[in-house]
């Protein structure tokens, strides 16, 4: 179809923030398309500079509220990599505790208060709540259960407080996290009912092939922890994931974009899924083939059912996470104590992909470099591909149709909440 | 307000966006918030967007011109404008980016040829009663959620909001905390506002200063205090810079 479309759409996905997405068709081929990343840049590796080892989990949390646990996490396994400190077993099922709960808030708020909306015609969860009360009450229950792991073990979700270099400085009581163990377990079937309701709407056909990234570990489906690896089947030495995963300036945006030397890849839920499948939990698989998502799928779509399926693995898991706890019998420990200094790495799953934070600290604990990659930022360059590809295939819808199908395919990624819910102000210029 | 349900709009400057997500935790009370106000603008959370509201929470620091004109905006367009957290209230973490020049801290995160793109051109950060009146204020990174929740209801009965104004220590010894000066810690309690119940003790740190300083700090019995388990001014200064580097000497006037 020779066509001539032009749209912009203000403020969108944040991608920490605020974004614009501009398309320019001429004759049916396009000519421009860009997702611009126009949010105020932070300066986190700067801020971090001169700074004590002991202040970063709590500065670096601040780059984002929804996930903030996960920047949290990476700050201080990369301080405790830099210092050679070995935190206990206590200790790290606590912080998996907490990262899962972060997992699970983080992937309920994009899926209820942001694609729920989209597939039910509504422009918030508000009217969910008079049109749709079983689907808006489910959501807010998850959403609740997720704040209350986190509160439990990190003392609140936003900006957690006891996960602390060498540790965790809180001892969560036995029967809280008994009551957590009972929510959990009644937590299914509000996602069984999502998972009903989401496998009644058709998700788009669109494939493209690219390249997955994400960790891996042994005998866990990695998110706290593992080491980078290719669903084109190489490994990524953690120390050199910079040689890996290039990072490039575009002038359309204030997040960098990032690229390996095979090109565009992807990741986030729907890339651990392709690359770690075999180690959900059996909840976990039972709705990947309830949704039809047990081969490797280059669908982007689909990442929003991605989601959901690690929901169950993290109500599963959690459940394991707090049994293991419950056995050992938290009690307060020590902190294991710097024996070291230089450099360090700590890379985690974050709801959006693969994070790396990595800094280098001096015989005084002080940081004198910092680098961060974020999930967002990687995903850039796969969610323009995937719109290069996309947009010739539905020219001939009408253009608010195909405006809403763009939004909706950089929605699938959840290019971070606050981020992304919104794109508003759909211009076009005929 | 005239019978009708008030417009609230909330708005979102240069930060994380944690002080909305803390709204949005609200889980329990979002209906009946919802049955008392209209939410207008909730970028956050909701599509719709309207230029015509009553109350204004404004979250973030301003860190670019841009922001500057829309702040002026919303000021213009709001009756009541409400900082909501630390980066809108005092500047907050952002801040320390201002400890060097712009130009430098574009090349430390975004290498040499940084200079070359005005996408990644700011400001030095400052909070947003540099550039407008502010009403009130909620403290806090992020904001303590039934701190939220007792403004909008002071609001909505036409009463000023009580913020706090003593010392972090009083919420710790009713938290029932062991004093973190007993085990070897440094602390900003005793010169920070209150209002948090001293969460970050409870949860086993100390004090970050995240809400910033009382209007009258008694920063002598707390250097007396930190001398008598000896600790040092000059490191609990440092610890101060994290959130206190925006702030000129500013006192909280009136209802603040």
């Amino acid at each position: 179809m020779k066509k001539d479309l032009n749209i912009k759409i203000h403020e969108i996905t944040r991608v920490e923030g605020h974004g614009n997405i501009v398309i320019d068709v001429k004759k049916g081929r396009i000519k421009e398309l860009r997702l611009e990343i126009i949010e105020s840049p932070r300066f986190f590796e700067a801020m971090l500079r001169g700074r004590r080892f002991d202040e970063a989990q709590h500065i670096m949390s601040r780059i984002c509220g929804i996930c903030a646990v996960s920047h949290t996490s990476a700050s201080l396994k990369a301080v405790e990599s830099a210092m050679g400190m070995k935190i206990s077993r206590q200790s790290e099922l606590l912080r998996k505790l907490a990262f899962n709960g972060e997992v699970l808030q983080s992937h309920i708020l994009h899926l209820f208060f942001l694609v729920l909306p989209d597939l039910v015609g509504a422009g918030s969860i508000v009217p969910l709540l008079s049109s749709h009360p079983p689907m808006a009450k489910t959501g807010l229950e998850l959403k609740r259960l997720a704040n209350d792991i986190c509160s439990v073990v990190g003392g609140r979700h936003i900006h957690p407080i006891s996960l602390f270099p060498g540790g965790v400085v809180f001892t969560p009581k036995p029967s809280e996290l008994k009551r957590l163990k009972g929510l959990l377990e009644e937590s299914v079937s509000g996602l069984e009912y999502t998972l009903g309701f989401l496998n009644s709407i058709p998700v788009p056909e669109f494939s493209k092939e690219r390249e997955f990234i994400s960790l891996k570990a042994r005998g866990e489906y990695a998110l706290y922890g593992g080491e980078p690896v290719s669903s084109l089947g190489y490994a990524i030495d953690p120390g050199e994931y910079t040689e890996k995963i290039k990072e490039y300036i575009v002038a359309h945006s204030s997040a960098k974009h990032a690229m390996t030397d095979k090109g565009t890849f992807m990741v986030g839920a729907l890339a651990r899924i392709n690359n770690n499948f075999r180690q959900l939990r059996p909840r976990a698989r039972a709705a990947a083939k309830a949704a039809g998502l047990t081969r490797l799928s280059f669908n982007p779509f689909m990442n929003n059912v991605a989601q959901l399926i690690e929901c169950f693995h993290i109500t599963e898991d959690s459940i394991g996470l707090i049994d293991s706890l419950l056995e050992l019998g938290p009690k307060p420990e020590p902190l294991a104590k710097p024996k070291a200094w230089g450099r360090g790495i700590g890379i985690v799953e974050a709801p959006r992909g693969t994070l790396y934070h990595e800094y280098r600290i001096n015989k005084d604990g002080v940081i004198e470099e910092a680098n961060c990659i974020i999930p967002t930022a990687q995903n850039l360059r796969s969610i323009e591909a995937d719109l290069r590809a996309y947009v010739p295939t539905i020219l001939d819808r009408h253009k608010s149709e195909i405006s809403r199908s763009v939004e909706t395919l950089v929605r699938a990624y959840d290019p971070c909440i606050s981020c992304s819910t919104h794109i508003m102000d759909v211009d076009f210029v005929e | 307000m005239n019978g009708e349900k008030p417009k609230v709009a909330f708005f979102s400057f240069t930060c994380c966006e944690g002080c909305q997500l803390a709204v949005l935790s609200c889980e329990k009370e979002l209906p009946d918030i919802l049955s008392l106000v209209n939410i207008v603008n909730f970028r956050e959370a909701m599509t719709g967007k309207s230029d015509d509201y009553d109350i204004a929470f404004v979250e973030g620091s301003i860190s670019r011109k841009e922001e500057i004109k829309k702040l002026k905006k919303i000021r213009k367009k709001a009756k009541v404008v409400v900082a909501l957290g630390a980066c809108s209230s005092t500047g907050g973490l952002n801040c320390l980016k201002n400890r060097f020049p712009m130009e430098e801290v574009k090349k430390i995160v975004y290498g040499k040829g940084a200079s070359r793109y005005p996408i990644l051109d700011t400001i030095p950060v400052m909070p947003i009663d540099s550039i407008v009146k502010v009403d009130y204020y909620i403290h806090g990174c992020p904001i303590p959620k039934k701190e939220f929740l007792s403004v909008l209801t002071s609001l909505l009965l036409g009463k000023s909001p009580e913020i706090p104004n003593h010392p972090v220590c009083v919420d710790c010894k009713l938290a029932g905390n062991i004093c973190v000066f007993e085990k070897g810690m440094r602390c900003l309690g005793p010169i920070t506002r209150a209002g948090c119940d001293a969460v970050c003790v409870t949860y086993g740190t100390y004090c970050w200063g995240c809400r910033g300083p009382v209007d009258n700090p008694n920063t002598q019995a707390h250097a007396e205090t930190l001398k008598r388990y000896g600790l040092t001014v000059d490191g609990v200064m440092k610890m101060l810079d994290l959130y206190g580097r925006c702030r000129k000497a500013r006192t909280q006037k009136g209802n603040r």
